[in-house]
């Protein structure tokens, strides 16, 4: 048992490291320093650069662009990006809907989506939640009446991140009434320049745009769009939502918002010393930290876990969201303790908040939706209580 | 990075679950805790039979050659089991310094301590200091060819039943000075030497020592005096992660325990697991046990490491978490098994008290996260 990574993972480290030095924009870096998003452009510029590298979907089927890497390069890649810090690629395409087609997929379908969707060529969104199922997703009501070799699908989406600037949607559709709820339900893929469907922004309390509605009035779909078969699609979201996602406790992010915090602590003034010469500054920082790193090691340990199981869907990785959630909400709140009173004024337009004084609020808000999103941690907890605890 | 065990590792591990499963039921614990020492000193015989005593010696000293790892596993396996035998005085901190500042001689001691015949306590601190080992106020003046030493220390874990007592005295410097403490081996029968044993809250023993005018000569010094105060730290560095160990062996009973109460306890026709309130406070109980587990393991993998900067944020780290750990799930088990937990009789309320004196042991949660704290957190830490 050791902690330190082999020569073999230190050196593929640097390959990493190496990439992003030379890959990634340093304006673009230093934007995300700041706290600030990157804008469509980026992301797919990014992704881009990832692609023909050959490392933007890595855990893909090696066929479709995957890497064969073992579960510690995985979390190593992933750490490194997100401590450095660079953009994500776009989880709607790496995460979720590219393994879906992968492993359920037709051929025309692979051969069709899956270059596309690594190259970021479509960009495409989630239609699960709708306004009546939430953390009850199976009750969604959205549904798909077949008529010949098409779909009409009547319906309406929402809390979709970043619908308005997406080429494609993969929704759940109930095709089924007559049957239990979740036996229903099927995955279709909705090009989002459809007759009939429209995206209506929803502002976040920071102001910003960045969750939709999505509105299906009378929208014909293929049926070839139609992933697997019918009323199955409860079975590919779960294998969606569970498989592993090394990078959901996002600890290289943490890790770097740390730093950064330290950072600016250092140069903010209080009294005749510094706000991180402060006892009870530190020690909020200390325990932090120490949180951080268990998170860390928990994390490796699921890493490790999963190495040997062949990369099985672990109810573990429920902790890491919950924790890794709770410990990014609290760098926030400590980071608008460094920024104090600066932090207050608020840029006229969102474009102009690029520096981290006009991003710390709105981040501080924004991040509310961190142990609300991807199951809320209180749905976390229930899983756990279930499918580990028994109960 | 790995975190398998290796078959020597899973050997030790299964060696000592297996003897304490067998021999450290409730009613047996009961009864090695009247023993006058207050432990079994069968018990003892019997870990030294299973080479458990010499797990972090080397081969050529009678040991099984293992470190802070197989250290990790004992006491994780003791903490489950509550067990009262003194490995942490004896084996980590008594046995850590002679062989880290003892002289050949006085490290051929470790040979009749992994037999079982030999058993150590350390006087790892005083009536009015802080956390920190290195904080000795306790004086050696040099008279003719001995020492003379006087002071006091207090909380000396299994002190009352040890058969020697190594005490860090002062013979140069200011009080929390590294350099400046020389290691003394003393026989508790030494004239001048009065010591008072007393149970802790939680069962075991320990106790405070006086010192006055006890005359010692240079071969009862553990290396060279003066120079004892780096063994010192990183021994007691290894005790903390021991400590850690053990409380994480503890919280899991505790966790399991308070589990299979929800499950079976019965109110308002159905368990009251089924309660979606107790499953969340279920949840984070068990959310808080796996993150001790990584912090202990974390202590346990840095507590050999050589540069003595990250060595001690780590271990001040994983105490200061797993003390705050250990609060949480003795307080919810306690809660969950409602007034049931309150009852002396009841397994749950021995295992509270442990963790309780864990967390007073070698630097409360509170001090460890000050001392972090002062040094800068842990990510001024060399680690990557």
């Amino acid at each position: 048992m050791q902690l330190q990574f082999t020569p073999e993972e230190l050196a593929f480290r640097d390959q990493v490291r190496e990439f992003l030095r030379t890959s990634l924009p340093a304006l673009l870096r230093s934007k995300l320093e700041q706290g600030a998003q990157p804008s469509r452009d980026e992301i797919v510029a990014w992704q881009r650069a990832l692609n023909a590298r050959g490392w933007a979907v890595p855990h893909w089927p090696v066929e479709w662009g995957g890497t064969r890497w073992s579960a510690i390069e995985h979390h190593i890649f992933q750490d490194e990006l997100q401590q450095w810090p660079a953009p994500a690629t776009l989880p709607f395409n790496v995460d979720m809907v590219g393994p879906v087609i992968a492993a359920f997929g037709s051929e025309a379908q692979k051969r069709h989506f899956l270059p596309r969707a690594a190259n970021l060529d479509d960009w495409w969104c989630q239609g699960f939640s709708e306004p009546g199922a939430g953390s009850d997703l199976a009750s969604l009501r959205t549904t798909a009446t077949r008529a010949g070799d098409r779909y009409r699908v009547r319906g309406h989406k929402t809390w979709t991140t970043l619908a308005q600037h997406a080429d494609w949607i993969f929704c759940l559709v109930r095709t089924n009434v007559q049957v239990k709820k979740q036996e229903g339900i099927s995955f279709l893929l909705i090009d989002m320049r459809s007759k009939g469907l429209s995206v209506r922004p929803i502002l976040t309390i920071d102001g910003a745009h960045e969750i939709n509605e999505v509105l299906l009035d009378e929208v014909e779909v293929p049926v070839e769009n139609l992933v697997g078969e019918e009323g199955r699609g409860w079975d590919y979201a779960k294998y969606l939502l569970s498989r592993e996602r090394s990078g959901i406790a996002r600890v290289g992010a943490s890790k770097q918002l740390v730093r950064r915090i330290r950072q600016l602590a250092a140069a903010t003034r209080r009294g005749t010393g510094t706000l991180l010469e402060g006892v009870a500054f530190r020690e909020r920082l200390a325990i932090l930290e120490t949180e951080l790193k268990a998170l860390e090691i928990t994390q490796l340990r699921v890493v490790a876990a999963a190495a040997r199981s062949g990369g099985r869907a672990d109810p573990l990785s429920s902790l890491l969201k919950i924790r890794g959630s709770e410990i990014q909400q609290g760098l926030s709140e400590l980071l608008l303790e460094v920024a104090g009173a600066r932090a207050a004024r608020r840029a006229p337009e969102e474009a102009d908040a690029t520096e981290w004084l006009a991003r710390t609020a709105p981040r501080y808000f924004n991040w509310r939706k961190l142990s609300i999103y991807g199951g809320s941690n209180e749905i976390q907890r229930n899983i756990i209580a279930k499918a580990i605890l028994g109960l | 990075m790995d975190f398998s065990l290796s078959e020597e590792q899973r050997q030790i591990q299964e060696a000592t679950q297996r003897l304490l499963t067998d021999r450290y039921g409730p009613e047996a614990r009961r009864k090695y805790a009247r023993q006058p020492e207050g432990f079994s000193r069968e018990m003892w015989a019997a870990y030294a039979e299973q080479g458990l005593l010499g797990v972090p010696f080397a081969e050529s000293l009678g040991g099984l050659g293992g470190g802070p790892l197989e250290v990790m596993l004992v006491m994780e396996a003791m903490g489950r089991a509550l067990a009262l035998e003194p490995y942490l005085a004896t084996v980590v901190l008594g046995g850590g310094l002679l062989r880290r500042a003892g002289n050949e001689a006085q490290r051929a001691l470790i040979a009749r301590l992994t037999s079982g015949v030999l058993t150590l306590a350390v006087a790892t601190s005083e009536p009015e200091a802080s956390g920190d080992p290195c904080d000795v106020g306790t004086r050696a003046h040099r008279v003719n060819d001995s020492w003379v030493l006087d002071g006091a220390k207090s909380l000396i874990l299994h002190g009352g039943s040890a058969d020697r007592i190594i005490v860090p005295a002062r013979v140069s410097g200011q009080r929390t000075d590294r350099h400046g403490i020389a290691l003394f081996i003393l026989d508790p029968k030494a004239s001048g030497l009065a010591l008072r044993e007393y149970p802790t809250q939680d069962g075991l023993r320990a106790a405070d020592l006086t010192l006055a005018g006890v005359r010692i000569d240079d071969a009862g010094v553990l290396g060279a005096a003066g120079e004892g105060g780096e063994a010192l730290a990183r021994v007691v560095d290894e005790a903390i992660a021991a400590l850690c160990a053990e409380a994480v062996g503890a919280m899991s009973v505790l966790q399991e325990m308070t589990l299979e109460y929800l499950k079976t306890r019965q109110q308002f026709g159905v368990p009251i697991g089924r309660f979606q309130a107790l499953q969340h406070r279920a949840v984070e109980m068990y959310v808080v046990l796996e993150q001790a587990r990584s912090m202990a393991l974390y202590a346990a993998l840095s507590a050999g490491d050589e540069q003595a900067g990250v060595r001690r944020r780590a271990v001040c780290a994983a105490k200061a978490h797993i003390g705050r750990a250990a609060r949480h799930i003795g307080q919810e088990a306690i809660q969950l098994h409602g007034a049931l937990g309150m009852t002396l009789d009841y397994s749950a309320g021995e295992y509270f008290r442990r963790l309780t004196m864990i967390d007073l042991t070698l630097g409360t949660h509170h001090d460890h996260v000050s001392e972090l704290a002062r040094a800068g957190a842990l990510s001024e830490g060399a680690d990557q």
